[in-house]
């Protein structure tokens, strides 16, 4: 069983195609792992029989050479992500019933390419919070050091937590601010958030629409470059997908970096991030120095107003996708004996306290008279952030930056929100300007916590994403297990 | 920006939470309020920033809408439609009573 855990997306991937294992011992292993790591709560709904069925469908296809890309592969699904006849709930009470009618263009685009389902995974209600604690059944436990209870990072905590915990061999995630890359952090795999466009975001529960995208969380650089692959694509149903063919990252993997210039930007070694981060992150600058990388320092003066500009913005457009959830067309509803009552007893009762928090500051501050003070004012500070990432890219052709300002915490050490939005700091620049980036482990802390640094390319700059963060992990050679991964 | 401290009270919630249609407990109001004010309070270090010559940027993408021609493409799942509403009849979506 361990020897079938051990392949990684790619590895299995070649396994599997030289008839060395089929999809179908592949995809009951997981499905044991799924069982043995129950006590982690990263899946929200596993399907058995539909892994089995595809699993075996898969098979047929290796055999009769038709074999898709990523054919009999079995992952995990976000729960943002709206499956066919398969509950979708994104965490929250107000759909724990809600069985979509039909399927987001980008699982359509894994199961297109031969993909297995093992289940949904956990995450922060409507992908809103950092620790995967907003969850309407409950935090996610991050597979490392498991009898401390660390928290998975959010909002994606389930999708990694499954990928460490080898209870998934990669899983869909979605970021809107950080909620790939955190979690990836925290859990030591690697979580990559493409442009802003790159994936389609038809089909995935809306939370803030200028800034949600879809990505892979996986084990290695090359295992994301594959699951790239699929998951993106040009999407007519989305308004606001990019009309531009990805070339096959999988080419892009070895091109090396001898040449290419690496910004280190003054702004994100701020007091307050740990000591070990800044350790590795600065040994990270040393590494992609020895392959050949000119190191330039750079600066992207507006990086302090990232977050308050993106807890205007988020928050206004949350407010704003949430009202579709009145209990009229789906979702849960409150019944009441009037029309008012029923939409607020029904929204009161299935949203939970983070959720009402976003909306509620959301609501406030596109309401009349504060408009232009909050909102628009966010809107011009934005153009200033992606203003600075425009100007820094004439420079250097990638950012280098640490992804968290700390490892995991313990769960239920009860942080106030603002201390908890902190976690985003050094993600949501990126998100706030639409620039793909990836987290990728470099190495533990003190504690045992895997450390991630991000790097950060130019928009649809996602081919030199990969073979620059490849040569970063080559050099860190991470290979640590989590103690808490399926066996 | 107001003024830090004074930003939200609890009757300004209260309109705010009517704005969202969204029931908040009497118990909660007070803690509600007090997170706002934090939030709002960290919002408004934006005022900082000089932004008297920049437009607000709305998206990144960078293109231009793009319009599709206007034929039906899609329909005929009535059932489909209503199959996860909270109440439905005759293929309609049930309210509580609105007209006396």
């Amino acid at each position: 069983m361990s020897e079938l855990l051990n392949l990684n997306l790619v590895e299995a991937s070649q396994a599997l195609k030289n008839k060395k294992i089929s999809s179908l011992e592949l995809t009951k292993a997981y499905l044991k792992s799924i069982s043995d790591t129950s006590s982690l709560g990263a899946y929200l709904e596993i399907v058995e029989d539909k892994a089995i069925s595809m699993a075996k469908e898969s098979d047929k296809k290796l055999i009769d050479g038709t074999a898709r890309p990523l054919e009999g592969i079995p992952i995990g699904i976000k729960d943002m992500f709206c499956t066919k006849d398969i509950k979708t709930t994104a965490s929250s009470k107000i759909l724990e019933n809600f069985i979509p009618t039909y399927e987001s263009t980008v699982t359509q685009n894994l199961w297109n390419d031969g993909a297995v389902i093992l289940g949904k995974l956990s995450c922060d209600e409507f992908a809103m919070g950092s620790s995967n604690e907003t969850a309407a059944k409950g935090n996610v436990i991050n597979p490392w050091l498991k009898n401390k209870k660390m928290s998975p990072g959010g909002s994606s905590g389930g999708s990694a937590a499954a990928v460490a915990a080898r209870s998934a061999l990669a899983a869909t995630g979605t970021d809107t601010g950080g909620s790939i890359r955190q979690p990836a952090a925290f859990c030591g795999i690697t979580g990559l958030k493409p442009t802003y466009g790159r994936c389609s975001r038809w089909g995935i529960v809306a939370f803030s629409s200028s800034l949600d995208q879809a990505g892979p969380l996986t084990r290695t650089v090359s295992d994301a470059a594959l699951m790239l692959n699929s998951m993106a694509g040009y999407d007519q149903k989305d308004s606001t997908s990019a009309n531009l063919k990805m070339p096959d990252l999988m080419d892009y993997l070895d091109k090396g970096i001898k040449g290419k210039k690496i910004g280190i930007p003054k702004e994100y070694t701020q007091d307050g991030t740990s000591e070990d981060i800044v350790k590795i992150y600065e040994k990270s600058i040393d590494w992609l120095k020895d392959e050949g990388a000119e190191i330039i320092p750079v600066s992207l003066p507006h990086t302090k107003y990232a977050l308050p500009a993106y807890y205007i913005i988020a928050p206004a457009e949350a407010s704003s996708n949430l009202a579709r959830y009145d209990g009229v067309r789906y979702g849960a509803r409150h019944e009441a004996s009037s029309l008012d009552e029923m939409y607020e007893l029904t929204r009161g009762n299935g949203f939970g306290d983070e959720v009402k928090r976003r909306i509620m500051i959301g609501t406030y501050v596109l309401s009349s008279g504060y408009y232009d003070a909050y909102y628009l004012k966010a809107q011009k500070v934005r153009r200033l952030i992606k203003e600075d990432f425009e100007n820094v890219y004439k420079k250097v052709n990638y950012i280098l930056t640490p992804s968290t300002p700390t490892t995991s915490f313990e769960l239920g050490k009860k942080q106030d929100p603002l201390t908890m939005y902190l976690n985003d700091i050094f993600t949501v620049p990126a998100s706030l300007a639409g620039l793909p980036g990836i987290s990728l482990p470099v190495g533990l802390d003190k504690s045992g916590l895997p450390i991630g640094i991000q790097l950060i390319a130019n928009s649809f700059d996602e081919p030199g994403l990969i073979s620059t963060a490849r040569v970063l992990e080559m050099s860190a050679g991470f290979n640590f297990i989590a103690d808490g991964a399926a066996k | 920006m107001p003024n830090k401290d004074t930003i939200v009270d609890v009757p300004t919630v209260n309109k705010i939470a009517r704005l969202c249609r969204l029931d908040i407990p009497e118990v909660n109001k007070e803690s509600l309020t007090n997170d706002l004010n934090n939030i709002l309070g960290f919002v408004a270090q934006l005022d900082e920033v000089d932004t008297s010559n920049v437009e607000p940027l709305a998206s990144v993408t960078g293109h231009k809408l793009p319009l599709r021609s206007d034929d039906v493409n899609d329909g005929n799942i009535e059932g489909l439609v209503l199959k996860n509403a909270p109440e439905s009849s005759s293929g309609f979506f049930v309210v509580p009573k609105v007209i006396e």
